[in-house]
């Protein structure tokens, strides 16, 4: 399955760091998403977009996760030259993530 | 138990109108919010104040103030906003002169300076937080450098009587945790209703991103009439736990889902969240349906601050040229990969040797590069060539040398765009908050 089918996800950006949220639709999925979702996993799914970290933050009772994914945006939003200079379509490309079956 | 009703007026400096115009007339508000300054929208600003002393400040100033001046004088809300960008003066000015043509004589307008700290900063020996590199370094290159303000000048604007609160740079949060603190006179070391406070700004300070704006993804995450998005009320009890709301006749829909994606948008580590005034806790805030469009939210708690202030430096830093041209139907893919690597091979036989660039397929690869989803053939593809050049003669060659694919390229290319823009990049300092003097001023028509 989709990691789209059991969360939804938010980008913002600050400077050349990008935070990807991930929230569970339902707060019963929160867990097999903290297995899942892991920082190595996001940072994989992302490969050489990603030139710094990936670190991942838990939120249980919003049932979320936050990546914050470092050296993500080109140099930042002000002199990046990607045409999504603030990266905000980020999320929609982890929301492809696979994850097991529930 | 008294509550303080602040609407959110814009999330941007090019937001829609009507959506505050609403606010005013029907929201019963105290406080609207006008959060209208991005990162180097001030930046700009201050090139342009450079050029003409009235000027600097948000161009769409007047259009808003015309619209929302009148309900808000007549419900007696109370405004709040940094549209001043790098004059706030100039900005309040213009300001109390609309009023005055309104009939509004009476409106009271403040602006607040002291956020501009170009001489410290330029004088100063500062490193630039992420690069590391030294600020003093770009010589005539820095434009701007302005600090991020906390609560303490809103706040007296506020208690002078200030009908209308012009700031240029400020914490963005800061707009609405001051008329808070004001209200309801919290203590400025009663950390834990700063931090549930700063909450309270976080969530309401990009306006329609609360009440599904920036959430729609049909089939999965359906929101109603987003053409007539309302945008929030923050109705705040005096511990600054809240119910996020909208007028029901507006568009749009504000659920635990639609409050979640706001509170961590933009957010690094939830526990700390650095403001001018107190480091904010999300880690305990908690969110729950009251009602239709109705969310309440609190728990939000907090710690003292760093003791030092974000600063934004502006500096140019070169120029971008890009040209784009598009290649369609049976072969497209392989049509738009041959334009790139004749481009590519364009500039090492001139010679056009930018410090960076892109080359990519806009509906392939222009997004995600490799985290992309492999499917099924695109029929269009579009070009996309950008590179970022010391010289604007320079970057002007990137798209001519994307525009010659038309006579000299692939089979079937079509409508080329090109462009050339200075560089006005942003990176931050910190400075000691003690360095920072602010000022409120009552201004006249």
């Amino acid at each position: 399955m989709k990691l789209r089918q059991l969360a939804h996800s938010r980008t913002g950006d600050k400077g050349d760091t990008s935070n990807i949220s991930v929230i569970a639709f339902d707060a019963g999925d929160y867990e097999h998403l903290r297995r899942h979702v892991t920082a190595e996993a996001v940072r994989a799914h992302f490969g050489e977009l990603v030139l710094g970290d990936v670190v991942r933050h838990e939120l249980p009772r919003l049932a979320a996760l936050n990546f914050v994914l470092t050296g993500a945006l080109g140099g930042g939003v002000t002199r990046s030259l990607a045409l999504d200079a603030h990266g905000k379509t980020l999320s929609s490309a982890l929301l492809d993530l696979d994850l097991p079956e529930r | 138990m008294r509550t303080l009703r602040i609407g959110a007026g814009a999330g941007y400096s090019g937001d829609r109108i009507e959506p505050a115009v609403e606010l005013a007339e029907h929201g019963h508000l105290h406080v609207l919010v006008f959060e209208c300054l991005a990162e180097r929208t001030i930046a700009l600003a201050q090139q342009a104040r450079r050029r003409d002393p009235e000027a600097g400040f948000d161009p769409l100033l007047e259009e808003r103030m015309r619209a929302v001046l009148p309900a808000c004088a007549r419900q007696g809300v109370r405004v709040v906003t940094n549209v001043g960008a790098a004059n706030p003066v100039g900005a309040a000015r213009l300001t109390a002169r609309i009023a005055q043509e309104l009939g509004l004589d009476a409106l009271k307008v403040a602006a607040i300076t002291g956020d501009d700290v170009l001489a410290a900063v330029r004088d100063g020996d500062f490193r630039f937080e992420e690069s590391g590199t030294p600020v003093n370094a770009l010589g005539d290159r820095l434009v701007s450098a302005n600090a991020y303000l906390g609560v303490g000048p809103i706040v007296e604007a506020l208690e002078a009587g200030a009908q209308v609160v012009i700031t240029g740079r400020a914490s963005d949060p800061a707009l609405f945790l001051a008329p808070l603190v004001h209200a309801f006179g919290w203590a400025m070391d009663d950390w834990d209703r700063l931090g549930q406070g700063t909450v309270v700004g976080h969530l309401l300070e990009c306006a329609g991103q609360v009440t599904g704006g920036y959430f729609a993804d049909p089939g999965l995450k359906d929101v109603p009439r987003l053409a007539h998005l309302g945008f929030p009320i923050g109705e705040v009890a005096e511990d600054g736990s809240l119910v996020v709301t909208k007028l029901p006749r507006a568009g749009g829909c504000v659920t635990p889902a639609t409050c979640k994606e706001q509170l961590l948008y933009e957010i690094h580590d939830p526990r700390r969240y650095l403001q001018p005034d107190v480091v904010a806790d999300f880690s305990g805030v908690t969110v729950e349906s009251a009602g239709a469009d109705r969310v309440r939210i609190a728990g939000g708690r907090g710690t003292p601050p760093t003791g030092l202030l974000k600063v934004s430096v502006g500096y140019l830093d070169g120029w971008i040229g890009e040209g784009q041209i598009s290649y369609a139907g049976p072969g497209a893919p392989a049509r738009g990969r041959l334009a790139l690597d004749i481009v590519r091979e364009r500039f090492a036989i001139t010679g056009l040797a930018p410090d960076e660039t892109r080359f990519e397929l806009i509906g392939v690869d222009a997004m995600h590069a490799g985290a992309a989803t492999r499917s099924a053939e695109p029929a269009e593809v579009r070009v996309r060539v950008a590179g970022r050049c010391a010289s604007r003669e320079q970057a002007e060659r990137i798209g001519r040398e994307v525009e010659t694919l038309y006579t000299n390229g692939p089979a079937g290319g079509g409508g080329v765009t090109r462009s050339v823009r200075e560089v006005m990049a942003v990176q931050s300092v910190l400075l000691p908050r003690d360095q920072v003097r602010t000022q409120v001023h009552i201004v006249k028509a």
